[in-house]
């Protein structure tokens, strides 16, 4: 409590020099971090409360733990029946040591210690004994830890009366789990298990539970248990609740129960219904739940394709290397999230001599060894990096190569698919060929559930992030001078450089745009599939298709390609059942698609001929 | 002087198949293991392997040298060939598979105890043969009719054939095709009742091959020098004004990617038999890249120049993924990067485009007019405009 006053104190003194430092000329310093600050010790006072409170509880657990332990037999069933309010770990883990013979008593001068022995054993299988009454380890008179054997000890009985107690109060200790979704664990399994007695352990809960989740978890888990039911009344009523809440979870049970030839027809009837109407939300889950793959696969492709649409569509460079550039910026994301870890080296022995010494290079970078946000934050850092990396590379493949070849876009695809060769070799070479271990920071993982369609972060990101890239190009190529120069080049080239634009330069830029544009692609597939020297293979035909069933030259083209291409790539992966077949599919479509309209979805008119 | 050279080419060219074709198997038949004179049998495949390569990369000079059409899809041709022969060899095999059972052994690893209806006719060599000309045939007329129809020209014809390669590639892998998912065929045994394993069959097929290969040549030779190459070349060179001037360049198309997919397949069914095994993996875009690249190094829009670029790169990948396999795939990138930018013209053209800078260098010496050799292609790398 003395820390927790002296943390405020802290806190508030800094916020008074702050202000006494704002009363200079700049007066708006303190006028936005003052409430900051004290926001922030508001909060670290409150955080540190709770986890001295937090302490407070588990001694006093520790406590009726110890007690129930200990006393007899006639009293244990009532005393043990009580821990189950206390929705503690601690209770938890004795209560199923003590099913499985794990709980001891060390008797000394007529003193009896509750112990659980340490899992890790010392050289001779003897253990570390835990003490239940107050957490800490048994030691002798000389302050020295004892150990033992779980042959050394009496382990506490149990008989088959506290044994269910013991399992009841688990279970309605499992319901009171801080971690809501522990809970509605808990209570789907609760409900699944065909217990009629479940329903009392159940109601009880759902007058204390305030998460709406939960409460819909309980409210399920409750018709699914009166499904079994004596009166068929109550049955049709569960049915029609099940029915209501749209439980999936239920779908077999209801199923069983309307094909169950003794239960009586009014029973069947209402199962019946609720089973077609729970099959209608199935099939808009299943739907929704597809839209939103396609949507973010669709956003992926967008985010490769849209560098390609820029060299490719717009200076009708066809770039083989495109794949690569993905993969600079996913091995960028590598490497930065190294250097926030441990550091990152390599090197490389060429299988040259030069006077008898080997040839080879290397690089070591040290790490920053950074833990928590800091370390979570790396991705922040990495996508501007893969940017500017994939955008360097750009500009000097252009520079060495591609300038040579503005005139023979053909030869431009096979020279750059010598450069895709080198590039794939040198990855291999740097990062070694298996795939490397990109990390998602922990506020890309997990997901979030709404009406039992599941959407994962990092794909949620991937379209938003699509959607605000492709609103920066577009506000590039319209908005900016360079935008205007860009056009100007890609729709004339000659005309352009008639009228005084610096044609080489203007090339220049715009594909270590695209580039760039590939290498933000790339950061985010580390995220979201493996990051090795083959990554970009995988894409390149698809975002080739994308940018050609589009229209060559036509940004917004990519864009409803792409979308369309991502989510008629997953429905077809969920008709035909296999990921491969809907891919194949996808591509004799696109084919198809082609004779129908061959300069794409958005094809720019134009008179001029070869 | 066109003529001259031309008929000169090809009394070389003949000169050089019979040796190889002769002298060749004679040397590895006749003389002594120890001997210096000697050519080992990995020798002969090897160099039978690089004859079907070599027939393969005439496919694509043919449509991208003489008509301007880059086709990614020839190593599916290829590949289609292939299979068809790799059907053949597999039911040959009979019942001396791991299992000793009727059928190929995958077949038996997938569940299967009976033949599956499409494997039974492939008994037959001729059957297998037709199916070699019909599938690759069909299949081009077909994806021909269909881009030349709607116009798909250049880059977009490159890129679509990718993706016919691509998806076809995906289809081969799925073990549900039932021929062989992704380990393909091998293992064979018999030929024609031949044993696959012995030299003598071995010179057979690498004689066979370069007999093929000959005629392949010819038929190509024979076919740009007439009235219809010229259209060929034309298409090559502005197709609209031949479209306008009332040819149907489509049709003109059509012929070559069908005929090419067609040699392509041929170079297909000599390749399995020789190499002992045919995968999805050889049907893959790069593969069909790499053929390009042969064409490329060697001389695009002449016959010999693939000829010569197949056996210079193959040569140099089995030298180089046996000595420096780190370095195989810098070295092909850098090579087909310097060869696409600075020797449009291949190993063929080399000596007029050195011809055309030494007349560059003295003409400017005599302060005359520079000559230009090269109408098209620049010889030296175009200055950024």
């Amino acid at each position: 409590m003395d820390q927790k006053r002296g943390l405020c104190v802290h806190s508030v003194s800094v916020q008074t020099r702050r202000g006494e430092q704002g009363r200079g000329p700049k007066t708006s310093a303190p006028f936005y971090k003052e409430p900051i600050l004290k926001f922030l010790s508001i909060l670290l006072c409150g955080i540190l409360s709770v986890l001295a409170a937090q302490a407070q509880d588990e001694s006093a657990v520790r406590e009726k733990l110890a007690h129930a332990v200990l006393s007899g037999s006639a009293d244990q069933p009532k005393l043990v029946g009580e821990l189950a309010d206390t929705g503690s770990k601690i209770v938890h883990d004795v209560l199923i040591a003590w099913t499985r013979d794990g709980v001891f008593i060390f008797e000394t001068n007529n003193v009896r210690i509750p112990v659980l022995l340490e899992e890790q054993t010392d050289a001779n299988g003897n253990a570390r004994a835990i003490r239940i009454d107050d957490g800490k380890f048994l030691v002798d008179d000389q302050k020295k830890e004892l150990h033992f054997a779980a042959t050394d000890l009496n382990a506490l009985d149990t008989d088959a009366r506290l044994r269910t107690v013991i399992q009841q109060t688990l279970d309605s200790l499992a319901l009171s789990d801080p971690d809501p979704d522990a809970r509605e664990n808990a209570i789907l399994k609760l409900g699944n298990s065909h217990k009629l007695n479940n329903i009392s352990v159940l109601q009880a809960r759902l007058a204390k539970e305030k998460n709406p989740a939960v409460v819909r978890a309980i409210n399920e888990a409750i018709a699914m248990l009166q499904l079994g039911d004596a009166d068929p009344q109550v049955q049709i009523t569960a049915a029609q609740q099940l029915a209501a809440l749209k439980s999936i979870g239920s779908l077999d049970m209801l199923k069983a129960l309307a094909e169950n030839k003794s239960s009586p027809p009014a029973v069947v009837q209402a199962a019946k219904i609720a089973t077609s109407r729970i099959n209608e939300h199935v099939v808009a889950v299943n739907f929704f739940g597809t839209i939103f793959r396609g949507l973010s696969l669709g956003s992926i492709l967008l985010i490769v394709t849209l560098g390609l649409a820029i060299t490719f569509g717009l200076m009708g460079i066809i770039n083989m290397a495109h794949g690569e550039m993905i993969a600079i910026g996913a091995y960028t994301t590598y490497v930065v999230q190294n250097l926030f870890g441990s550091g990152f080296a390599f090197s490389i022995n060429l299988p040259f001599h030069f006077f008898g010494h080997p040839v080879g290079f290397g690089l070591s970078l040290p790490g920053m060894n950074a833990t928590g946000w800091w370390y979570e934050s790396y991705f922040l850092f990495a996508l501007p990096l893969s940017f500017l990396m994939a955008a360097l590379a750009g500009l000097a493949l252009e520079r060495s190569v591609i300038r040579f070849l503005y005139r023979r876009p053909l030869e431009s695809l096979l020279a750059t698919w010598g450069v895709s060769l080198v590039m794939q070799q040198l990855f291999r070479m740097v990062f070694g060929a298996n795939n490397v271990q990109v990390s998602s920071p922990s506020w890309l993982l997990g997901h979030f559930t709404l009406n039992d369609v599941s959407m994962g972060y990092n794909r949620v990101f991937v379209i938003v992030f699509a959607v605000l890239i492709v609103i920066g190009t577009w506000m590039l190529l319209t908005k900016t001078p360079l935008g205007l120069l860009i056009r100007a080049v890609m729709q004339n080239r000659d005309m352009a450089s008639c009228m005084g634009v610096r044609t080489a330069r203007v090339n220049m830029m715009t594909f270590a745009f695209g580039s760039g544009l590939a290498g933000l692609a790339g950061a985010f597939l580390s995220q979201i599939g493996n990051v090795g020297p083959s990554l970009g293979q995988s894409y390149i035909v698809d975002s080739f298709m994308t940018v050609v069933v589009g229209g060559v030259g036509s940004i917004v083209g990519t864009v409803y390609a792409a979308v369309g291409i991502g989510t008629s790539d997953q429905v077809l992966q969920q008709v035909t059942g296999s990921p491969v077949t809907g891919k194949i599919v996808v591509l004799v479509c696109i084919i198809l698609f082609l004779q129908w309209k061959p300069g794409g979805l958005f094809s720019i008119r134009s008179r001029s001929l070869d | 002087m066109q003529r001259k050279s031309s008929n000169l080419e090809i009394w070389v060219v003949l000169a050089v198949a019979l040796f190889v074709i002769i002298v060749f198997p004679s040397l590895n038949a006749f003389t002594a293991d120890g001997s210096w004179l000697h050519v080992s049998n990995f020798t002969i495949t090897l160099y039978g392997k690089y004859l079907c390569y070599a027939m393969l990369a005439i496919s694509v000079d043919l449509l991208w040298g003489y008509t301007g059409l880059l086709s990614l899809g020839q190593a599916l041709f290829f590949s289609l060939g292939g299979y068809m022969m790799g059907m053949y060899l597999m039911r040959m095999i009979g019942d001396l598979g791991q299992y000793h059972q009727p059928i190929p052994d995958f077949l038996v690893f997938l569940g299967w105890s009976t033949l599956p209806t499409f494997w039974k006719p492939f008994a037959s060599f001729p059957f297998a043969l037709l199916t070699a000309v019909l599938l690759p045939g069909v299949l081009s007329g077909i994806f021909g009719y269909l881009a030349f129809r709607s116009r798909i020209r250049g880059v977009y014809f490159a890129i679509l054939t990718q993706a016919l390669t691509y998806a076809a590639c995906l289809l081969f892998f799925r073990n549900s095709l039932l021929l062989g998912g992704n380990n393909g065929f091998t293992d064979f045994k018999f030929i024609l009742g031949y044993d696959i394993r012995e030299a003598s069959t071995k010179r057979g097929l690498f004689i066979a091959t370069g007999i093929a290969l000959l005629l392949v040549y010819l038929l190509c030779k024979w076919l740009t020098k007439t009235k219809f190459g010229k259209v060929q070349r034309a298409i090559r060179d502005s197709e609209n004004r031949v479209m306008f001037s009332g040819y149907s360049t489509a049709n003109f198309k059509l012929f070559i990617f069908v005929l090419a997919s067609l040699i392509a397949s041929l170079a297909g069914v000599l390749y399995v038999p020789q190499v002992g095994i045919i995968n999805p993996s050889e049907m893959s875009p790069d593969k069909s890249l790499e053929a390009v690249v042969w064409v490329s190094v060697g001389g695009r829009g002449t016959l010999i120049g693939p000829i010569i670029g197949a056996f210079a790169v193959n040569g140099m990948k089995s030298w180089a993924t046996r000595s420096y396999p780190d370095m195989w795939l810098l070295l092909l990138g850098t090579m087909f990067i310097l060869v696409t930018v600075f020797m449009p013209k291949g190993i063929v053209g080399l000596p007029a485009q050195l011809q055309g800078v030494y007349q560059k260098f003295t003409a400017k010496k005599m302060k005359a007019e520079p000559v230009s050799v090269t109408p098209d292609a620049a010889v030296q790398p175009v200055k950024p405009e």
